[in-house]
């Protein structure tokens, strides 16, 4: 993933959403979102529970009405031309959306007579997409029988079957175990890399990070922030250090002495002794260099020095003011991290 | 890949129609995955095959004898009397089926993507009614087979594919209502129940079981407006001979009714319901 914060300004736009609102009755699902998607990105959808993220996901694929607003999906309009706009769509629901009593197989051929293809066609392209997604030994058996994360796997091959040009994933990993969720993330993102738009709606920050270029922060029904990733969290401020010295009896004096600097932003100087290392956070690339610079005048020998960037959900709360409606799982435990130097 | 699928200014193009035949490849499909259902799973054919078996042995040889003598005969009297009036109920029971299996699919994730495809509105509907039917004349088959071995003397073959035919055109109307529940109420508990709640009195305040006369003044009015009636006596008139013409205008009425309202309401909730 070396896609960096483009705006959607001079690339054409896959998705276009203005001023959505839906309500249910009293509840204001929607209360006017704007989301522009370029082509061949993938754009994140980032909220917890509640923010309405689904609800503009089922708009979109014409599952719903909105009440206001409109939005275009490959230049068709969600509510004069949903059939034109669901050509051109795949969907991957929350809820794996497999037929259980039908082989994996037979899903896919299904969706391909319902998409027009004719009979020679549809077979050989369930055969090739169950091949491509790693189930061609499962493919007589019933879905039913399908572990979590081969039913996400079909579910994101019957997406396919259209050769969509926008495709929806809906909190794609939703309850899947960690080694199943990065199984799905490859597929995402060996999907993206043959240039399909996504539109990824999530809780997770990690999920985010992995796979969308540009992300767009919802809580309640409204867009509380928008851009690309980095560019969100420099917002939020900051890179942290991670320095790990060789000797792990040196990390107090490293840290005394790093808070000698009086360079250390908002949080100071901590100690994190279970990985053996200090954490300090830097404002600018000068106060990274200073910090870099003392170590070495002291003669400490490092293991490893890296950046660390705030991870989303410090994003969310310090953008929304409260955290996200998940509470931290085993997901978010880990952050992607951006070697500097060993 | 998007210049073979080349988006339009916005609005501008109208829709795209759904030619007559793809409509009939998609309900095809559709049908095909219902039959597979089927196939995977043959003990949802139980009721088809049960049903009929059971209940012509039940009234037949329990309640025949006794019901029978107020038809001026015995047991032989209400074979002829009760064959005809299972094949009534026979809709009625599959119908029932049709909402709570209707139901339980909604709850799974499988309609959305169905509903997010550039299908017909009424494909997945009709693929639906259309296996039923092919259950209910199955589930008919083994009734006449059953009611033969018991002892039902056909008198008009003729009119026993008439009563066939008629008593499907009925299970279809009738299917249309339960689709319509089965997509509207919230769990398939709720549509049993509410069917329950629907048939019981439809089906024992009718002729199918036993002759109206000895019930009372109320109940007798009751039965007269019941398409159910009118539909067992139609069968048993086609079958077996009697007057037939104002019980089948009855039934053909009620079934071009509830379909006329029916179908156009369970098509649109299907595509709106959220």
């Amino acid at each position: 993933m070396t896609r960096h914060d483009e705006r959607t300004g001079g690339a054409k736009s896959a998705v276009t959403v203005r001023g959505l609102v839906k309500h249910y009755g009293e509840t204001r699902a929607l209360d006017g979102i704007d989301l522009d998607v370029a082509e061949g990105t993938v754009r994140g959808v980032l909220g917890p529970n509640g923010a309405g993220k689904t609800t503009l996901v089922r708009i979109l694929s014409t599952l719903l009405a909105p009440t206001a607003g409109h939005a275009t999906v490959a230049g068709y309009d969600v509510v004069r031309q949903p059939r034109q706009l669901r050509r051109v769509i795949g969907l991957t629901g929350q809820y794996a959306s497999v037929d259980e009593k039908l082989s994996g197989w037979e899903n896919l051929y299904l969706i391909g007579r319902l998409l027009d293809l004719p009979r020679k066609e549809a077979r050989r392209r369930s055969d090739e997409l169950l091949e491509r997604f790693s189930l061609t030994e499962a493919a007589r058996r019933p879905a039913g029988a399908y572990s979590g994360g081969m039913r996400r796997r079909l579910d994101l091959a019957a997406s396919m079957i259209g050769r969509p040009e926008v495709l929806f994933l809906d909190e794609p990993t939703t309850g899947l175990d960690p080694r199943t969720r990065n199984e799905v993330w490859d597929e995402v993102k060996r999907l993206v890399g043959e240039g399909v738009t996504v539109l990824l709606t999530t809780q997770y920050m990690e999920e985010a990070e992995q796979l969308a270029s540009e992300l767009t922060v919802v809580d309640r029904g409204k867009v509380i922030a928008g851009g690309g990733i980095e560019e969100l969290k420099a917002r939020v401020g900051g890179r942290t250090l991670r320095i790990r010295p060789a000797d792990p009896l040196q990390l107090r004096p490293l840290a005394a002495a790093l808070d000698e600097l009086g360079i250390t932003g908002l949080a100071g100087t901590t100690v994190d002794a279970e990985r053996g290392s200090v954490l300090v956070p830097v404002l600018s690339d000068e106060q990274l260099t200073v910090v870099v610079g003392a170590v070495t005048a002291r003669g400490i020998t490092l293991n490893s020095l890296t950046t660390e960037l705030p991870s989303l959900d410090e994003v969310f709360l310090s953008l929304t003011g409260h955290r996200a409606g998940v509470p931290q799982d085993a997901l978010s435990a880990d952050t992607s991290e951006e070697v500097v130097a060993v | 890949m998007s210049a073979a699928t080349a988006a339009p200014a916005a609005g501008v193009r109208p829709d795209a129609r759904i030619s007559p035949r793809a409509h009939l490849r998609h309900t095809g499909a559709l049908v095909r995955r219902n039959l597979l259902w089927i196939r995977q799973d043959p003990e949802s054919m139980f009721d088809a095959v049960l049903f009929p078996v059971v209940f012509t042995l039940l009234f037949v040889y329990v309640f025949g004898g006794s019901i029978g003598q107020s038809l001026g005969g015995g047991q032989e009297a209400y074979v002829q009397y009760i064959v005809p009036g299972l094949m009534a109920m026979m809709g009625m029971n599959m119908s029932q089926g049709v909402g709570t299996g209707f139901n339980q699919d909604f709850n799974t994730g499988v309609m959305d993507r169905f509903r997010s495809l550039p299908i017909g509105r009424g494909s997945v509907l009709f693929a639906k009614i259309s296996v039923e039917l092919v259950r209910m004349l199955i589930a008919t088959a083994i009734l006449l087979v059953v009611g033969v071995l018991v002892g039902f003397d056909v008198t008009n073959w003729p009119g026993l594919f008439a009563a066939v035919g008629l008593s499907t055109v009925f299970g279809s109307a009738l299917m249309w209502v339960f689709l319509t529940l089965g997509v509207v109420m919230k769990n398939a508990q709720s549509v049993q129940a509410m069917g329950f709640l629907v048939l019981m009195p439809l089906q024992f305040g009718s002729s199918i079981f036993a002759p109206t006369q000895s019930m009372p003044g109320w109940l007798q009015n009751f039965t007269a407006y019941n398409p159910l009636s009118a539909l067992a006596d139609a069968a048993r008139g086609l079958m077996v001979g009697g007057p037939v013409a104002h019980d089948l205008w009855m039934v053909l009425a009620w079934s071009v009714g509830m379909t006329a309202v029916m179908a156009p309401v369970a098509i649109h909730k299907f595509r709106t319901k959220t």
